[in-house]
């Protein structure tokens, strides 16, 4: 009888020891899960913020805190050569030049209406003639393109202006590429020429019969 | 003898049974909502700037176009972050002396650049090119939201692989003409359902094996 219980007893003595022993593993194998879900939180961070330069990205090892580092000066980099004069300047020695260095299509017309649209209209609005938003909130307004003397001035002196600046408008040399500028040039001779077209401009002679314009659905852009 | 449990140690030995069970698939909801939520993501935060620039103001009220600033996004896989010359073409005359935008005048005076917070920040193990989208047809607002509704500049999307590749699976859903990209207001045509699919074909997309393949987006 004494035996008998001895044997059960240490049956059940060895039973709850596994049960334990099982539930000590499972708890090192939850730490395990949880010590390997950091190790991967850790991981996931290097990987993500690798130790290279983005654009913009700031720098510890230059002085001035930026990666982007400037040109030397006088440097110019492969296909960037502005040896054309009267194309990168407007000019042509000391004169502007007249006409667009380039023939004028409609692929151009529509792409100087494009950045018009975003760099000039804010300021000379979309027709040209100087309310644009940023006008009607004080900046000083610029003249209107459809005058006289912008009416007969010269195409590179647009050029030059969108180039360097003019009175109170900043250069935009930076924001808008060298043919866009030409094209916006194009662009503005074409406003000019909306306010200032006869109806013997038109094809046919009879303004009411025109077609809508296809400049209607970049209209309705903004 | 007597039992040394009690008959009733059956069904507890059932429930907790049940219960770790229980414990676990919680446990792996919890992380994968964590995963997904704006805490992990970033998503919806507002984000710390030297200066509080309000797109609402300058898209939403001035109807200034994303390329005013953001020069580069046609042509470059970066956007853009403008200078401080593109802050001082309107603000040399406009709000000249606002307290406000002291950091920007001090930023042009000593020839430092403003330090603003990222708020898009992909991890560095993927190649985004903002231009290729946007030349296919891909707005602005779809990954960005309603950016000229936003005071303060937030993170509208995951940003996660798997909002990715909502788009990447199915182009059609989220395209939009080429010539729309830059409307913030623009919204799919109800009477055109076809439209998706005519723009993804137009504009040549890249067949759906060729965007979902890992070195499309890793290198």
């Amino acid at each position: 009888m004494t035996s008998q219980l001895a044997a059960r007893s240490s049956r059940l003595v060895s039973r709850v020891g596994a049960v334990a022993r099982s539930a000590k593993a499972a708890g090192s194998k939850v730490l395990l899960v949880l010590a390997s879900l950091a190790l991967v939180a850790g991981c996931r961070q290097d990987m993500h913020d690798q130790p290279r330069y983005k654009a913009l990205r700031p720098s510890t090892f230059f002085a001035d805190g930026s990666s982007a580092r400037p040109l030397v000066e006088g440097t110019i980099a492969r296909g960037t050569l502005q040896g054309d004069e009267p194309f990168f300047t407007g000019k042509d020695g000391k004169d502007d030049v007249t006409e667009l260095p380039f023939a004028v299509d409609e692929t151009v017309l529509d792409r100087g209406q494009e950045r018009y649209n975003i760099y000039c209209s804010p300021c000379h609005d979309r027709t040209g003639s100087g309310n644009g938003m940023v006008v009607q909130r004080g900046y000083r307004q610029p003249p209107s393109f459809h005058i006289d003397r912008l009416r007969t001035a010269a195409a590179g002196h647009f050029f030059d202006v969108i180039t360097n600046g003019f009175g109170a408008m900043p250069d935009y040399k930076a924001q808008i590429a060298p043919r866009d500028r030409w094209a916006i040039v194009a662009y503005v001779r074409a406003l000019q020429l909306a306010q200032h077209a006869a109806a013997s401009d038109v094809p046919g002679g009879d303004p009411t019969k025109l077609a809508k314009p296809a400049a209607e659905g970049s209209e309705k852009k903004h | 003898m007597s039992q040394i449990f009690h008959r009733h140690a059956n069904i507890y030995a059932r429930l907790s049974m049940i219960a770790v069970a229980v414990v676990a698939v919680s446990i792996g909801g919890a992380v994968a909502l964590l995963n997904v939520s704006g805490y992990n993501t970033k998503q919806d935060e507002f984000v710390e700037q030297p200066i509080q620039f309000s797109h609402l103001h300058h898209v939403g009220g001035m109807g200034i176009d994303c390329r005013y600033c953001h020069t580069s996004v046609e042509e470059s896989a970066f956007a853009n972050i403008p200078p401080t010359k593109t802050c001082m073409n309107c603000h040399s005359q406009i709000w000249n002396t606002a307290p406000i935008l002291e950091p920007v005048r001090a930023s042009l005076r000593d020839d430092t650049p403003l330090h603003w917070t990222r708020v898009h920040d992909l991890p560095d193990f993927v190649y985004f090119n903002h231009s290729i989208h946007v030349k296919k047809g891909m707005g602005c607002a779809t990954c960005h939201g309603p950016v000229d509704k936003m005071p303060l500049m937030y993170q509208h999307a995951t940003l996660q692989m798997s909002w990715c590749l909502d788009c990447h699976r199915n182009p059609a859903r989220y395209i939009r003409p080429r010539e729309q990209v830059f409307n913030m207001s623009w919204r799919p045509p109800s009477d055109d359902p076809d439209m998706g699919a005519r723009l993804v074909k137009q504009y040549k997309i890249a067949s759906v094996e060729q965007l979902t393949s890992c070195s499309t987006c890793h290198r």
